[in-house]
């Protein structure tokens, strides 16, 4: 029987939704003992969150005297501590912009192998499904170490509840900073914001945008759904939108239940970042427009009279 | 200074990867580039060098038609090269990592090594973490700004829901990059005709005492994302074709 980790992860203060997916994937991995991990937010608080997708046991993490919100590196030899005391056969996170980062340091200390940016687990056969060649095939990786580290791709795997009984617990690691690398400041610029790469739809707005201001119209359509807005790389390039906002082979990689791509060309470097999407819907006014072959649903129309009406229609439908 | 690059050849990006057998892939029949995040981390290189003086040395894992993607570093400003060459397509990072850290410690006294994020063949994200720990050396990813100070390097990068986070990286230290932290030049004539005189040191990997038998984890089997066969269009006017979708994205795919 297997002892899995997850670590999870908060945004201000809360659970993420996107954990729920990768606890999910934990329980699909025979009957073994779930252990949620958590290093920021509060283990009280989410204990209720978490048993309702099957973790056994809430841990909050701590350093022995020091801050972990203070370094990178010292919340990756607290897991690492963690890794040793529960005896743990696999730690699965998420790979988020945080995650990716936690996890391949975790892995470069501890010289374990890790899947980041994972699709699919399987524990039992060792092995791993992962994008490869910016999204065009699909590895399957076999893991040969001791532990096996994965992050998954958020929104991967379907939350599926299954209520458990949570306990309390808190784990102290005996670890020391090494102290070479300080978080200095952690600004939020935009406080509301969903985080694109963990948003459950996403609007896009291509070049045709034509200015920043323009993205309002996309914003109010995604908020309605309770998703993020992004941009394609030609859209980044002309100043419309932040680099935060592309996604693609050089921006973000997203993985939604729903895509909404607004005067989008369907450029494969733009595919690389969203190919794994549920559902991709197009509005296009080029009824030959690459895009539709790689879509699932088509309007052949401006964006500027197709998203007002789906905006309208939302407002009256949901 | 002295700054190491880590530079990958990588399948062009819009490249057709025709899948060979199990795990391998049709390379002799793909255009290949400098994987283009290391881009960012050459121009980053050239430009501390071309303001506080030292030299960029590029160093590579690869093929040995890897040399090409060498070149093109060289042409925008990069002093020397090194590749390690390997006669596999993949090589685990554990592997690639140790290789680019014993060529690098051969070679001299790094200040910085800049490496891309990540590299869009294998998209492993790791080989930059597992290099600096093999150095014990300080690692900041994804970054798109940066300042030079003394001793120490003060970098930024996103971290996801809109938040930025600024850190001190201590001199020598791995650093990734990623877009905005500069544009990276196009070469011109003069600069790639002057790149083919430049020097590329050439060995192997079991010249460096590495063996490629250790690795943590193999690449199984490899398969063509499935494509979509294209979108059903919806028909009418626009209400009428918002209307439909509405419909089959609340009540077919569940996913509103
Ligand atoms: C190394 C590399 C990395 C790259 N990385 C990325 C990346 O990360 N992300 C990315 O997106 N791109 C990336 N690209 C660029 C990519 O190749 C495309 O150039 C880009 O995605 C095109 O953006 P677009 O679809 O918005 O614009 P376009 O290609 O200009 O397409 C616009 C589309 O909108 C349609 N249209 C025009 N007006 C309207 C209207 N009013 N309403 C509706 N439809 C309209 C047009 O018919 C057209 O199909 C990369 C390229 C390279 C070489």
């Amino acid at each position: 029987m297997a002892t899995i980790g997850i670590l999870i992860e908060t945004e201000d203060g809360n659970v993420k939704d996107t954990n729920f997916g990768v606890l999910t994937a934990a329980r699909g991995q025979g009957d073994g003992t779930i252990i949620a991990l958590m290093m920021d937010g509060s283990a009280d608080g989410a204990k209720d969150a978490l048993g309702k997708y099957g973790a056994q046991k809430v841990v909050q993490l701590s350093a022995d005297g020091a801050d972990l919100s203070t370094s990178h590196d010292l919340k990756a030899r607290t897991l690492a501590a963690a890794i040793e005391h529960y005896s743990l056969d696999a730690l699965l996170g998420l790979a988020s912009a945080q995650g990716r980062d936690i996890f391949a340091r975790l892995a470069a200390f501890m010289n374990l192998p890790l899947a980041s940016d994972c699709m699919a687990v399987d524990m039992a056969a060792k092995t791993v499904k992962k994008s490869h060649f910016s999204g065009k095939a699909f590895a399957t990786i076999k893991m040969l170490g001791k532990v096996m580290l994965c992050a998954i791709r958020p929104n991967a795997i379907d939350a599926v509840e299954a209520p458990a009984d949570a306990a309390m617990e808190s784990f102290a690691a005996s670890v020391q900073d090494p102290g070479l690398v300080k978080v200095v400041e952690v600004k939020k610029e935009a406080a509301d914001e969903v985080d694109l790469t963990e948003a459950g739809v996403i609007v896009t707005g291509g070049r045709p945008i034509a200015s920043a201001d323009n993205y309002k119209i996309l914003d109010e359509c995604a908020k309605l759904l309770g998703g993020a807005i992004g941009a394609s790389r030609a859209a980044v390039d002309a100043g419309f939108a932040p680099h935060a906002m592309q996604v693609g082979q050089t921006g973000k990689t997203v993985s939604p239940r729903l895509y909404i791509g607004c005067g989008l060309s369907g450029s494969v470097q733009h595919f690389a970042g969203m190919k794994t999407s549920k559902v991709i819907v197009a509005i296009n006014t080029d009824k030959d427009a690459p895009i539709f072959e790689k879509c699932d649903y088509g309007i052949i129309g401006d964006l500027f009279d197709v998203v007002p009406v789906l905006t309208e229609v939302l407002k009256e439908k949901l | 200074m002295q700054i190491y690059v880590c530079v990958k050849h990588v399948p062009d990006t819009a490249a057709n990867i025709k899948i060979v057998g199990e795990n391998g892939f049709d390379d002799a029949g793909c255009k290949f580039i400098a994987n283009p995040y290391d881009e960012y981390a050459v121009e980053q290189a050239v430009q501390l060098v071309e303001k506080n003086g030292g030299e960029v040395i590029v160093v590579t894992v690869g093929k040995a038609v890897a040399a090409a993607t060498i070149r093109a570093a060289m042409a925008m400003g990069a002093h020397r090269g090194i590749l390690i060459t390997v006669d596999s397509q993949f090589l685990d990072s554990q592997t690639t990592a140790q290789a680019l850290k014993v060529a690098i410690e051969q070679d001299g006294k790094p200040d910085i090594i800049f490496t891309g994020k990540g590299a869009v063949d294998s998209e492993g994200f790791q080989t930059l973490y597992r290099l600096a720990a093999g150095m014990n050396l300080p690692v900041v990813n994804e970054i798109n700004k940066m300042e030079l100070g003394e001793g120490k390097a003060t970098v930024g990068h996103e971290i996801g829901g809109g938040a930025r986070e600024v850190l001190d990286v201590s001199l020598p230290c791995v650093l990734g990059t990623t877009k905005g932290l500069n544009e990276p030049r196009y070469p011109k004539f003069p600069d790639i005709m002057k790149a083919k005189k430049k020097e590329i040191k050439q060995i192997t990997i079991a010249d460096l005492g590495i063996s490629v038998d250790g690795a943590q984890s193999e690449l199984e089997k490899l398969e063509k994302t499935p494509d979509r066969s294209g979108a059903k269009m919806l028909e009418g006017d626009v209400r009428q074709a918002v209307e439909e979708l509405v419909n089959i994205l609340k009540e077919e795919e569940k996913v509103i």
